[in-house]
């Protein structure tokens, strides 16, 4: 009788993935609304605590702090839909910001030094790309291997050294808007990105491959979906997009150091799946991606304001995250646990004996 | 390290199933001779250039040195075994090394096997509300204790706020724990090694042990077999808190100053990068804590050689990096080629 009832309990709940995303497309949906609400929210409670959150200067800040992650998070959310995930990211950004650096140092012009960094992010997205797509090896394994090895790069070419002699043209990206506005550069480039990827991700045949190699590989392969090219090509926009990223990094915080970027992969990450991508793949929107990074951004920039200690802005961002992947869980869970309940409510009276049945 | 254990005894199985069994068998000695096999050519080469890497006092070093990551390697390749990993360690590892050593400052007297037990019982707690979630919620481990150590990390901050632990209010047997040798072997090295021993054996033959690795292979077909998963993966989980809770004791016990940045940056990828070096399979159901010690001392020997060799610290990373690709390439490459060999066998049988 028990087992039975563990092996219906199995079955509905571990219903076949197409089946889990054509319900979960309705309640991620909900989650993306529910995330604007707090979104909104945060913006409110931020007006709340300081007067000088939604001033024009603080937004500057904002998009400024938050800038460089939210552009890492666009490539970052394609492959998790696509199935994978690319744990690298902050050190291509390293090595990217240390190739800038080094070769500044040896009196490079700079836009030689563009094409070269150009070159650095799409050879490590290519090898990245090429090891989890050609050689079949989990992705996960992979981005933590090459997250050792692009940061260890960035480690060799420059050593101890810190180079901050950039020209103020460029720095000036950690300093003034666009076209003399409150919007930071990088969040302008961050804008910009949002929209490509949004398009390609929603309305073009490349984006529903991306989906539908996510929920099932075999499936889209069998389909006739280039799963393989296009998860390198992935792997090679992200590599891209990272080293752009590195250069904003650099440029603002007017500093090539072989620590830049260090340990944000987590963040980017986290920004993507606060916004509601599964990690399992095949699920997710390029809107709830920029609802997690406007969250995110909220989160910290509130605290910033306040006396709270900025760097405990994890714990919302943690929390957050924790409700994110609970919400479309909780009928299963609610279920799970009243089965749970019931099971021990049933036997207990059975061990005291039927008869009071 | 490696010579204090045992490797994995070849098990009698009945004639009948000998087939299959050994040759498995004989690839999983294949996968962590592999990796002796490298860590003994590192060790080589290196004494061989410079032989003051094989001095007494530097192996004391390297294994001093590798048994916090061997130790948490350990808890991590439980959770990792059943197809789940545990991004948190590094966080419940900081926030117990601060709690735990900041006792002697504010407990007069405190004997240092309860400071221990205090490690030990904030690492449970934690491992158990990541178990919780992570088994009774069935969520992915990755995002649950990517949350975790985002918060764990948060309330560390507050703890610890801009206070640290300072050395001089350690008791002097506490501080001398990662010093003392017998036979000039540090006893911490040897507590770790048989820590790790139990939690090999207990894998390797036990049947709520085994029972982890048909979770990581085959979650729902376990499931099917009549395994409590939930709570066996929950078990994982509070036993690699709870492991990572006495990490970060012994954390403070070698590094004496503690604030919020204990454990580095990194702690918890490079226990990972570790247990996969060590032959561990990421997605679960293969791997043996040996292994996984292995490859934590692997890359604790490679960090001290480079260091030895008058190599700049600055092409560890690196290394450490590539040797993690090659591992993983390498042990792809075998499990083709025993996934090839097992068919052509089943197909002979079957003829």
């Amino acid at each position: 009788m028990q087992p039975d009832q563990d092996t219906s309990l199995a079955a509905t709940v571990d219903a076949p993935p197409g089946w889990r995303s054509r319900f979960d497309s309705r309640s991620m949906l909900r989650w993306e609304t529910g995330l604007a609400i707090v979104v909104i929210g945060i913006g409110i409670l931020g007006m709340g605590t300081s007067s000088e959150f939604l001033t024009g200067n603080n937004m500057f800040n904002l998009g400024l702090q938050s800038g460089e992650i939210a552009i890492m998070a666009l490539p970052m959310t394609l492959i998790i839909i696509s199935g994978e995930i690319d744990l690298s990211v902050a050190s291509i950004m390293g090595m990217s910001s240390a190739v800038l650096g080094y070769l500044w140092g040896k009196h490079w012009p700079m836009l030689a030094i563009f094409v070269v960094i150009l070159l650095v992010g799409v050879l490590a997205g290519a090898i990245n790309g090429l090891l989890v797509t050609r050689l079949g090896l989990p992705s996960l394994a992979v981005t933590i291997g090459t997250l050792g090895l692009y940061r260890g790069v960035a480690n060799i070419i420059l050593g101890p050294n810190t180079i901050s002699n950039f020209p103020a043209t460029y720095t000036n990206v950690g300093v003034t808007g666009v076209l003399h506005t409150n919007v930071s550069f990088s969040a302008a480039v961050f804008v910009v990105l949002a929209v490509i990827f949004g398009v390609v991700l929603h309305f073009t045949p490349v984006g529903r491959s991306i989906y539908a190699m996510g929920a099932s590989p075999e499936a889209a392969t069998f389909a006739g979906i280039r799963v393989k090219r296009i998860k390198t090509m992935l792997y090679i926009v992200s590599g891209v997009v990272c080293s752009l990223a590195g250069v904003l990094l650099t440029f603002r915080l007017s500093t090539s150091v072989n620590s830049n970027g260090l340990g944000l992969e987590l963040d980017v990450v986290a920004v993507v799946l606060l916004g509601g991508v599964s990690i399992f793949g095949g699920r997710g929107t390029i809107v709830g991606v920029v609802l997690g990074v406007l969250a995110f951004a909220g989160i910290s920039n509130a605290l910033l304001l306040t006396s709270f200690n900025q760097e405990a802005a994890s714990i919302p961002v943690g929390g957050l995250l924790l409700i994110s992947v609970f919400v479309p869980n909780m009928a299963a869970l609610a279920g799970r646990l009243r089965r749970l309940v019931a099971r021990r409510g049933g036997a207990a009276p059975s061990a005291i004996g039927p008869g009071h049945d | 390290m490696s010579t204090t254990l045992a490797p994995p005894r070849e098990p009698s199985g009945a004639p009948a199933e000998i087939g299959s069994r050994r040759l498995t068998e004989r690839v999983f000695r294949v996968r962590e001779s592999g990796i002796i096999a490298v860590l003994a050519l590192f060790v080589l080469v290196t004494a061989l250039i410079q032989p003051r890497f094989v001095s007494s006092s530097n192996i004391q070093f390297v294994l001093v040195n590798t048994a916090v990551y061997a130790l948490v390697a350990l808890g991590e390749t439980m959770v990792i075994i059943t197809r789940n990993v545990d991004l948190s360690v590094q966080s419940v590892l900081a926030l117990s090394a601060y709690l735990s050593a900041g006792l002697f400052g504010h407990v007069h007297g405190i004997p240092i096997p309860v400071v221990f037990l205090v490690g030990l019982g904030i690492g449970l707690a934690f491992g158990a509300a990541n178990g919780l979630m992570v088994s009774l919620g069935r969520v992915p481990s990755l995002v649950v204790t990517l949350a975790t150590l985002y918060i764990i990390q948060g309330i560390d901050i507050l703890v610890v706020g801009g206070n640290e632990v300072v050395a001089s209010s350690l008791p002097a047997g506490f501080v001398d724990i990662p010093n003392a040798t017998i036979f000039d072997i540090p006893w911490l090295a040897i507590a770790v090694a048989a820590v790790i021993a139990a939690g090999a054996y207990y894998l390797r033959s036990f049947r709520s042990g085994r029972e982890l690795y048909a979770i990581g292979s085959n979650p729902d077909g376990a499931r099917l077999a009549g395994i409590p998963v939930a709570r066996r993966v929950f078990t994982a989980f509070t036993l690699c808190g709870g492991i990572a809770g006495v990490g970060g004791v012994l954390w403070a016990a070698q590094y004496q100053t503690i604030n919020t940045s204990a454990g580095g940056n990194n702690f918890s990828l490079i226990v990972i990068a570790s247990v996969v070096v060590g032959g561990v399979a990421i997605f679960g159901g293969s791997g043996s804590a040996v292994g996984a010690a292995i490859g934590a001392l692997l890359l604790g020997t490679i960090n001290v050689a480079l260091d030895v060799l008058g190599i700049s610290d600055f092409w560890d990373q690196a290394i450490a990096g590539f040797l993690l690709l090659l591992a993983i390439t390498l042990d792809r490459g075998i499990s083709v080629r025993l996934a090839a060999a097992l068919r052509k066998r089943s197909a002979r049988d079957a003829a």
